[in-house]
């Protein structure tokens, strides 16, 4: 088994939801409480990722971090090197393509959050931040770690954005799904099994947790 | 109108300012049904009940002044300070109002002990005089014992106090109370009621209570002002405002019972009363006469009399050596029971309603179809304006 594939792509993923952690917050506190009328087109936006084929996601994102648009000719100045086939262009790759499996948990569960709470928030004196801080996130939690379990459990086993983004460089770029499949291009069966085993099981092991902690609403989908 | 009048001669309202001014217009509309509140009024320290039924605005007029919700127009103000004003342009967020608000939920932190939740809104002060503080206020509400505890384990009662302490810890210009006490029997009720007037001895702040219920406006209100439809139709007392209700409007709400066209047909004015004939709409129809308080009226004149179920009496046999000077025979129709209270429909011609006891019925032996005569004394029988 091709360890170095592994801790690679535990790396990725938790740094992938990580990341979704910190930057989904805001996203999700704005899906959850805005009025705006054409909010509908950015809930649309977020979502992408869960209808969109990876290899149009991913061609996207090639295109967008390559030396040819404005991003990637930035980052080429700032740093020598092109974020295409690179450990922080699957990253953000990443991070892309696993966005609603944060955001969508994160609303779910704020929205859930009773509305006379932030009220009386509001009048014992706390601004909105306050508000977010002291009651929506404490009582979102089960919401919080589903969400980034979910991105977590996404992220290690994902193929298609990878392939195109990051390529297939050993310990750059080359996550176990694509061990995987280098390993069936090879003929070798039995160490592809062992990898995806292991992919397997933890992944179920993932998503009991999440089903665990979310067991009093039995639904379909976990974060619902 | 006549109300309002005569409340501001009662009231202490020369004594004290007015320490806190509300002047409201907001329109709501949900698909087709619309609904404008349009209030104005003033209020001194110390209890006042928002009285009114239910959808006749009191909540919405409680998020206004909390700023929840803005209003399209109108000034909100204590007597040193404007939190909205909408021709000024001033229209302080919520968290800079310094309004105590217990919702009629409560809405406490379930994440947070009673601590926690009373320590919510004055985390800004120092760890030993926030302490301080929280412990005093939860002295004065009797819950000590149970800061420790979640809001989940605690009684009805108990999450009460912790919701008022929790309002009151930020002292607060104003505290709303959005009928809070609806869910509690009456001594828990009177015991939370009576703290908090304890409370607010010393520091004398306003506090305006929505209820629906009237025994409470009785029970609790030093002033009262009644809503209707968004509108302000009353202010005064309790006891001018709901017992001597000069609109038939607050008759209804007031729980009038029973409510009839009258004309006034004799004066007396050497007994000091009125007869007046109630029930006829037409000539055909039957009617009663009754004597009712003698007011400025001519012979002639339309008017409407309420009289409370609870203050008729009814016999089985015709009383004699009684002051009540209406004593009019009729008919049992019929009798439905409510919890403990039995509301008799009585036919004197009109038709009553009388409220006994389920002791009254079982030692009477009363049945529908008997015959009983009803006992209403002249000054139960209240006179109002159409």
């Amino acid at each position: 088994m091709d360890w170095q594939a592994f801790f690679l792509t535990i790396r990725l993923a938790t740094l992938v939801s990580a990341i979704l952690l910190i930057a989904g917050l805001p996203i999700a506190y704005w899906v959850a409480y805005s009025r705006w009328r054409w909010k509908f087109l950015v809930e649309s936006i977020v979502a992408l990722p869960i209808v969109l084929p990876p290899t149009v996601l991913g061609f996207y994102l090639l295109v967008a971090l390559g030396p040819r648009s404005p991003v990637g000719r930035w980052w080429q100045q700032m740093t020598g090197h092109t974020l295409a086939f690179t450990f922080w262009g699957l990253v953000i790759g990443s991070v892309i393509y696993s966005l609603p499996f944060a955001v969508q948990p994160f609303v779910a569960s704020f929205q859930t959050v009773d509305r006379r709470l932030l009220a009386a928030s509001s009048t014992l004196g706390a601004s909105k931040f306050t508000t977010f801080r002291r009651v929506i996130i404490p009582l979102s939690v089960p919401g919080l770690v589903t969400g980034f379990v979910l991105s977590f459990a996404h992220t290690l086993g994902e193929f298609g954005v990878v392939l195109m983004i990051g390529g297939n460089i050993s310990g750059v770029t080359r996550t176990v799904s694509i061990e995987i499949y280098d390993q069936v291009e090879a003929f070798n069966y039995a160490a592809a099994n062992h990898i995806a085993l292991v992919l397997l099981i933890i992944s179920f092991v993932l998503l009991s947790f999440v089903y665990g902690i979310n067991r009093n609403s039995g639904a379909v989908w976990p974060w619902k | 109108m006549a109300v309002e009048m005569m409340s501001e001669e009662l009231s202490p309202t020369g004594l004290t300012h007015a320490v806190f001014d509300s002047r409201v217009r907001k329109r709501l509309s949900s698909g087709e049904r619309s609904f404008e509140l349009n209030v104005s009024f003033s209020i001194q320290p110390g209890i006042t009940i928002l009285f009114g039924a239910s959808g006749a605005g009191k909540s919405t007029l409680l998020e206004c002044i909390a700023g929840l919700i803005t209003p399209d127009e109108g000034r909100i103000a204590f007597a040193d300070r404007t939190i909205f004003d909408s021709e000024e342009k001033i229209s302080l967020p919520s968290h800079k109002r310094r309004i105590g608000y217990v919702f009629q939920d409560l809405a406490l932190f379930p994440h947070l002990n009673v601590l926690e939740n009373i320590q919510y809104g004055i985390l800004n002060m120092r760890g030993k005089e926030r302490e301080r503080a929280a412990h005093a206020i939860a002295e004065s509400f009797r819950i000590t014992k149970l800061l420790r505890h979640k809001p989940s384990q605690i009684s009805g009662g108990e999450r009460q106090r912790v919701a008022l302490a929790r309002a009151l810890a930020v002292d607060p210009c104003i505290l709303l109370l959005d009928e809070p006490l609806t869910a509690l029997d009456v001594p828990t009720k009177s015991a939370i009621m009576d703290d908090l007037r304890a409370w607010n001895a010393a520091r004398k702040i306003p506090v305006l209570y929505v209820t629906h219920n009237r025994d409470e406006v009785l029970a609790l209100g030093e002033q009262v002002v009644v809503l209707d439809e968004g509108r302000k139709i009353a202010q005064g007392t309790p006891y001018d405002v709901m017992t001597v209700p000069r609109r038939e409007k607050i008759a209804q709400l007031a729980g009038f019972e029973n409510i009839f066209d009258a004309t006034v047909i004799a004066i007396n004015e050497a007994r000091g009363t009125m007869t007046c004939r109630m029930g006829e709409t037409n000539v055909n129809q039957p009617s009663v006469d009754i004597e009712t308080p003698l007011v400025h009226a001519e012979a002639g004149a339309k008017l409407r009399v309420g009289i409370s179920a609870g203050d008729i009496l009814l016999a089985t046999a015709k009383p004699s050596g009684i002051s009540a000077q209406n004593i009019l025979p009729g008919k049992l129709i019929a009798m439905t029971q409510q919890d403990v209270i039995l509301t008799a429909t009585v036919d004197i011609g009109i038709r009553l309603a009388v409220h006994l006891t389920l002791a009254a019925r079982d030692s009477l032996g009363l049945r529908p179809g008997g015959d009983v005569w009803l006992i209403v004394k002249t000054h139960s029988c209240h006179l109002m304006a159409e």
